[in-house]
């Protein structure tokens, strides 16, 4: 649905180029959301506004439902008609909700129809319907002054919707909003998604909101995608940084001689006992050091991190029989040293980028 | 002089003046509110950035502006007497009194639009507006609050102007304190005469303000 091959965009300030997307290759499919995160200055912003060509990237292309919108758009500084029509074809909702004070909420809503040429009566009927969408059939009249953040946005997102689009892109939609107000926006997208078929682009520096609502997520660095992929293949990814981000599980060796093993179960084994038939089948205790479990897009997603007795070399079969079990099994070497340290830098990077 | 004799005088100057003043102002709005928005759109980063038009621009605006007025007025006689006919007379006035009010009023302006938060022009653009629907959809409505402080500012400058204009071949309140208060010595007649006028700036001042923050509620807790 949203393709970007090649992307890469360069600003030129006081003779400095500071290169803010180099060479970003993103694919996202159609009806799912998708979430980019990375800290602040990764690019993620930069790579949003590209897609719609609010930015113009330096160099690549941009499709969207099949239209090369970098093409559209010329060379000039200037939007031209056929941009301008693609761009009413893709919502966007903004962190800070961006709405005109000098409208009402209804009138917020009816302006993208305005520009579509929308004759009066319908406008208004499309308006009351998103409004009714989103939950706010009651705050037509007023304001936007009189309504809290997470209204605010819902007042965005009905507005995002008004051109019938079917992509939405959202550049950090729930930054702004207190925790419970982000779970209930999350909450929409999701059902928006669902109900209306919707392809999500969201930016985020919160791991939560990828955990909450994500199909597909890629992790950005300095301007390039550096891991990518459904939630699923990336929990299944051996030393995936945004698994391990997603699921973080920690502690060390007890002793020597013993075998630690992170091991990630996701779809049917889930649900099965295989830490019990482990224990039993080949008689040996397993200590739990740290487990994390969570639903991500709607399926039971758990890691958890257990020691065996023994060297390596001597649970070579235990370890292949949670293989057989469906399991992804990574073993932690004695010397965590190195593994630690690219850990806490995945979860320093995202508490840097949460500030 | 006695108040019955005053009485007609004020009047026929108040009127004057308001006339001078209202149809200026018509002019001045209309002249300076697109070139203010020019200056925004093409000011470096703008929707439109065309520097040299900018420079231009801002270098006429600038010059209009530090130009006394009173050296405008007489500069400006000919081309008065070419649009209306005459250079003096109530109706001449205006002319002098707008292309000295234009300039003033292209900066209120510039600096109004520019504080409209940049996000909405983006939102907008994200949903395919043109430069034109950004114009009258966003700038002109979210900057309309600052924008009519601007007239109210602008009005009360040339009612300042006007009183001036009446020292050279203009009518209105200011051509009667000259006339009568000043060259005839009457102090009481000239106090008058600037009573009646911070009465008409104070009435314009609050007329301002209450259209200022009756726009300003919309946005509030009503």
């Amino acid at each position: 649905m949203i393709t970007t091959s090649g992307l890469t965009k360069v600003y030129e300030s006081r003779g400095r180029q500071v290169t803010a997307l180099d060479g970003v290759d993103l694919h996202v499919r159609e009806g799912e959301v998708f979430g980019v995160i990375g800290q602040s200055g990764a690019g993620k912003s930069s790579l949003i506004r590209c897609v719609n060509l609010l930015e113009r990237p330096t160099s690549g292309t941009v499709t969207v439902d099949g239209v090369d919108l970098t093409a559209l758009a010329g060379k000039g500084r200037r939007a031209g008609k056929d941009l301008r029509r693609a761009r009413s074809s893709i919502g966007m909702v903004f962190q800070h909700f961006n709405l005109l004070s000098s409208r009402t909420v209804k009138d917020n809503i009816e302006l993208p129809l305005e520009i579509l040429g929308v004759s009066g009566a319908e406008r208004s009927r499309r308006a009351l319907e998103l409004l009714d969408l989103v939950g706010l059939a009651d705050k037509a009249k007023s304001y936007p002054g009189q309504l809290s953040g997470g209204q605010k946005q819902r007042v965005g997102i009905a507005r995002a919707l008004a051109g019938e689009p079917k992509v939405l892109l959202s550049d950090e939609a729930t930054s702004a909003l207190d925790p419970e107000t982000t779970r209930s926006i999350l909450q929409l997208l999701r059902d928006l998604n669902q109900q209306l078929g919707l392809t999500v682009l969201l930016i985020t520096h919160e791991m939560d909101v990828v955990k909450t609502i994500c199909d597909s997520a890629a992790l950005m660095q300095k301007g390039r995608i550096v891991e990518s992929g459904t939630v699923s293949e990336l929990l299944a990814t051996p030393g995936s940084q945004l698994a391990a981000e997603l699921f973080p599980v920690s502690g060390a060796h007890t002793g020597p001689d013993r075998t630690v093993v992170d091991v990630t179960f996701h779809g049917d084994a889930a649900t099965q006992p295989v830490i019990s038939q482990l224990s039993r089948t080949y008689n040996i205790d397993i200590s739990i050091l740290g487990a994390a479990m969570d639903t991500v897009g709607g399926r039971q997603i758990g890691r958890m991190r257990i020691e065996l007795p023994g060297r390596y070399e001597d649970n070579v079969v235990p370890v292949g029989f949670l293989r057989e079990q469906g399991l992804q099994v990574e073993v932690v070497e004695e010397t965590l040293t190195e593994e630690t340290v690219v850990q806490d830098a995945a979860t320093l990077l995202v508490k840097e980028g949460a500030k | 002089m006695t108040w019955s004799e005053m009485q007609p005088l004020l009047e026929q100057g108040t009127v004057d003046t308001l006339y001078m003043v209202l149809w200026a102002t018509v002019v001045t709005v209309l002249g300076g509110l697109p070139l203010g928005i020019l200056l925004v759109l093409t000011d470096k980063g703008g929707l439109l950035q065309n520097l040299p038009v900018n420079k231009v621009v801002g270098a006429i605006v600038n010059i209009g502006r530090s130009l006394p007025f009173i050296i405008l007025l007489i500069a400006l006689i000919p081309f008065t007497t070419l649009v209306v006919g005459t250079f003096i007379g109530p109706t001449a006035m205006i002319v002098p009194l707008a292309i000295g009010a234009i300039p003033f009023f292209a900066r209120l302006v510039e600096t109004s639009v520019r504080e409209v938060d940049h996000g909405l022009v983006e939102a907008v653009q994200a949903m395919g507006g043109g430069i034109p629907t950004i114009v009258r959809k966003v700038l002109l409505p979210q900057a309309l609050p600052s924008l009519i402080s601007g007239v109210t500012t602008t009005v009360i400058v040339l009612i300042g102007y006007s009183a001036m204009a009446g020292a050279v071949g203009g009518e209105g309140l200011g051509s009667k304190a000259v006339t009568y208060g000043y060259q005839r010595f009457d102090t009481t007649f000239m106090l008058v005469t600037v009573v009646v006028l911070v009465l008409i700036v104070t009435v314009v001042q609050l007329i301002g303000d209450g259209v200022v923050r009756l726009l300003a509620r919309r946005g509030r807790t009503a």
